[in-house]
């Protein structure tokens, strides 16, 4: 890997496969991952397929047997009113919708955003030869290795205005001059789930850019020091171009991971449009109302949505997922 | 270990079978607050050492609407494993399908039960849970402070209000920071709807959806009840009440830094538990009612039933087990220890249910007159009624619009869920 990085372009992959030797290995290849392939075909294809289908059709929860196709009536369906207005139906139509899009894509950009800063700062120091380094690396990955649910009940506490340590520490050192419900108004509703995902997977955006850091061989460092190029420069013209590969497949498993971001605000604030994502809307409508069909299409859509996003990311930032460089 | 608990278990149903014709493994879910769970397994296990059954108590969150969404989907799934389940008073309607009918097995108590209450749980005929105990609110108050600044309870909102106020203030500059006026339950989901109903119906402005499937809501006088909730936020409540659930409310309340609380019943008993602040320096009364026409103190009905699954692998014994929950006897223990009320008549005149909770005398004809939610006119769709009128309050709350806004909001979007017929 590590040579990977400095080296020439890998070597074209569209290789035709000529030797026997080669055949036979890609025949060996199959039959290992045909066993995956299956069960992933069971677990996440059918599943996935199934809801794809159920989105087309009226089905409800008490009887999903007995579900009708009706076409792209959940997505998108409108009447003509007797005045001539159209009226539009459908989740495409639903104003809960677009602000749950709206919601969800907020919650994206600024969380991976800030965690990709300071995950890269995280990195940056402890790529640094320092006493007691394995300790601190170990010791930071803890908020990444409590479960969400622990955490975000954790943080609802401590975020609670009345018995909540922010608010006594905050009164305390008098930063705060009356106790705030960090979870009930709508400003802060979304600030807060901001923190406590930062808090949460800063680490795992740290440990994935130092795995790319400590690919960086020392000699460059070594040469730029005796030309004398000022560190923020090395920064920015060495360390940054490096890191990118390994920063950007990190980027985009954190992206996919907030897109569909639903345990944390289904604990913190389940029920407040100022929060509410994709996910946790259609968890609203196929269970907790008789929507089963409805709360389908809005997963097949949020499905649709990461899947373009991610083929569009990928696209556009040349992502390469073997660790080579463009 | 494994292996040991194995031999055990083998043993034990090996000895059980002997003893006992039929004895079944047995699991029920229950969400509660405060002790409920505890209070349960001590009555489970009267129920075990006389039938040789086991029962195990699957724990579930205390929100309803958390376990509604729970409980749909394993019976959806025709999930054997739960045999009994806990249910709220508005599921009956909504889960009917998935429950067994419980009319043969208890023709002979149900004559015991308030006959309202046996009604909520009938769905065409079919009795689909059998009551453990019912629910309606009351205002807490705080004795000492109404004593000490010579207040009567209050009967109204408007006096409750002022009260709060002035007691808060008063309490405030002597140097009690954290007091507060009034907590209730105002967070986004179905608790609001509970209290909400209540401003509405007790300033006359309906109850949401009526009887006959009218969309009541957007009316001057529920606009001017939501309003007036509206008001106390940041006054007398803090702000965080909009984030508040039943056990939020008890916390500030029990910590005595309320002077009134709008609650549950079972506030009472844990309230006067000798861990709490305020042992001892509180009483329940009636909620307050608004003013105008047709005004009047109103309770939400409340109240948990036990439903037995119709996926259950043993419901012979799964329906004993819901009897004995509902019976005399149990619901006798869970008044006394839990301050739950009972919906056996003959309860309200118990010696030791009012030596233990002497309010429940007043209770009978408070929950009698209780308004129930909408959840038999609305059907199926209940549950999307009560969270779009839970939003509609708690945007007004959070000041997203004025009542009158967000309440002509709600009428249309109810017009078009309800579409031709509820």
């Amino acid at each position: 890997m590590a040579t990977d990085v400095m080296a020439e372009p890998v070597a074209a992959t569209g290789v035709k496969i000529k030797s026997e030797l080669m055949q036979q290995r890609v025949r060996a290849a199959q039959l290992f991952l045909l066993p995956m392939l299956l069960a992933l075909a069971v677990v996440a294809g059918w599943p996935l397929l199934r809801s794809i289908y159920f989105s087309f059709t009226d089905a409800s929860l008490n009887d999903l047997d007995g579900a009708q196709w009706i076409g792209f009536g959940n997505y998108l369906r409108w009447q003509t009113l007797e005045s001539g207005a159209v009226r539009y139906r459908g989740v495409l139509a639903d104003p809960a919708w677009w602000n749950a899009v709206w919601n969800t894509m907020r919650f994206a950009v600024v969380s991976v955003s800030l965690e990709a800063v300071l995950g890269m700062g995280v990195a940056l120091v402890l790529n640094a030869e320092f006493r007691g380094r394995g300790i601190v690396r170990a010791a930071i990955l803890i908020p990444w290795a409590i479960p969400t649910i622990v955490s975000a009940k954790m943080w609802s506490w401590m975020l609670n205005d009345q018995f909540g340590i922010l608010n006594d520490l905050g009164m305390r050192l008098g930063l705060l001059s009356q106790k705030v419900a960090w979870t009930a108004t709508a400003e802060t509703a979304m600030q807060a789930v901001l923190v406590v995902d930062i808090w949460k997977t800063t680490p795992f955006m740290a440990l994935l850019i130092l795995a790319g850091l400590q690919m960086v061989p020392k000699d460059i460092y070594e040469a730029a020091d005796l030309d004398g190029v000022h560190p923020v420069k090395q920064f920015f013209r060495i360390t940054l171009p490096l890191v990118r590969p390994a920063l950007m497949v990190a980027i985009i498993f954190r992206l996919l991971d907030a897109l569909r971001i639903f345990d944390l605000i289904y604990v913190l604030t389940p029920n407040s449009s100022a929060t509410k994502t994709m996910s946790v809307l259609a968890r609203e409508n196929l269970f907790d109302f008789d929507k089963f069909s409805y709360g389908s299409a809005m997963s097949t859509l949020l499905f649709l949505i990461i899947a373009i996003l991610t083929i569009l990311y990928i696209w556009l930032g040349k992502v390469r997922f073997d660790g080579g460089d463009r | 270990m494994k292996i040991n608990k194995l031999l055990v278990g083998l043993l034990t149903s090996v000895t059980l079978v002997a003893s006992v014709a039929q004895a079944a493994e047995l699991s029920m879910v229950s969400g509660d607050t405060g002790t409920g769970l505890a209070f349960l397994r001590s009555q489970l296990d009267k129920f075990e050492a006389e039938t040789g059954n086991t029962v195990t108590v699957v724990p579930m969150p205390s929100s309803t609407s958390d376990q509604f969404g729970q409980y749909k989907l394993w019976l959806a799934a025709g999930n054997s494993d739960i045999d009994v389940y806990q249910t709220d008073v508005i599921w009956a309607p909504q889960l009917a399908d998935q429950f067994l009918d419980l009319t043969d097995a208890a023709k002979d108590v149900v004559g015991q039960h308030f006959p309202s209450i046996i009604e909520s749980q009938t769905v065409d005929g079919k009795l689909v849970a059998l009551p453990a105990f019912t629910d309606a609110p009351a205002l807490f108050y705080r004795k000492d402070l109404l004593d000490k600044y010579s207040k009567p309870i209050p009967t109204t909102w408007d006096e409750m209000a002022a009260t709060a106020k002035e007691i808060m203030d008063a309490e405030r500059t002597a140097g009690n920071a954290e007091m507060y006026g009034f907590v209730f339950q105002g967070n986004a989901y179905e608790g609001l709807t509970c209290n909400a109903l209540e401003w509405v119906k007790s300033n006359g402005g309906g109850q949401i959806v009526e009887a006959d499937g009218t969309i009541s809501i957007n009316n001057p006088q529920a606009a001017a009840a939501i309003e007036r909730a509206a008001s106390w936020i940041g006054t007398i409540a803090p702000e965080g009440n909009l984030a508040y659930q039943e056990e939020e409310s008890r916390g500030v309340w029990q910590l005595g830094n309320s002077v009134f609380m709008r609650n549950w019943p079972y506030a009472y008993a844990l309230g006067a538990g000798d861990d709490s602040a305020v042992k001892g320096l509180f009483d329940v009364a009636p909620l307050p009612a608004g003013d105008g026409e047709g005004s009047g103190s109103a309770a939400t009905l409340g109240g948990w039933n036990v439903a037995v699954s119709k996926y259950s692998s043993d419901p012979e014994e799964a329906i004993k087990l819901a009897l004995y929950l509902s019976s005399t006897e149990v619901q006798k223990e869970r008044a006394i220890n839990q301050s739950n009320l009972p919906t056996i008549e003959a309860l309200y005149d118990d010696a030791d249910v009012l030596a233990a909770s002497p309010f429940m005398a007043n209770w009978k004809e408070i929950f009698q007159n209780a308004v129930p939610r909408p959840s038999a006119p609305t059907k199926i769709k209940y549950n999307e009624v009560s969270s779009l009128f839970w939003s509609a309050v708690h945007s007004t709350l959070s000041g997203n619009g004025t009542a009158a806004e967000n309440l002509e909001g709600l009428e249309a979007d109810l017009t078009d869920l309800k579409g031709d017929a509820w």
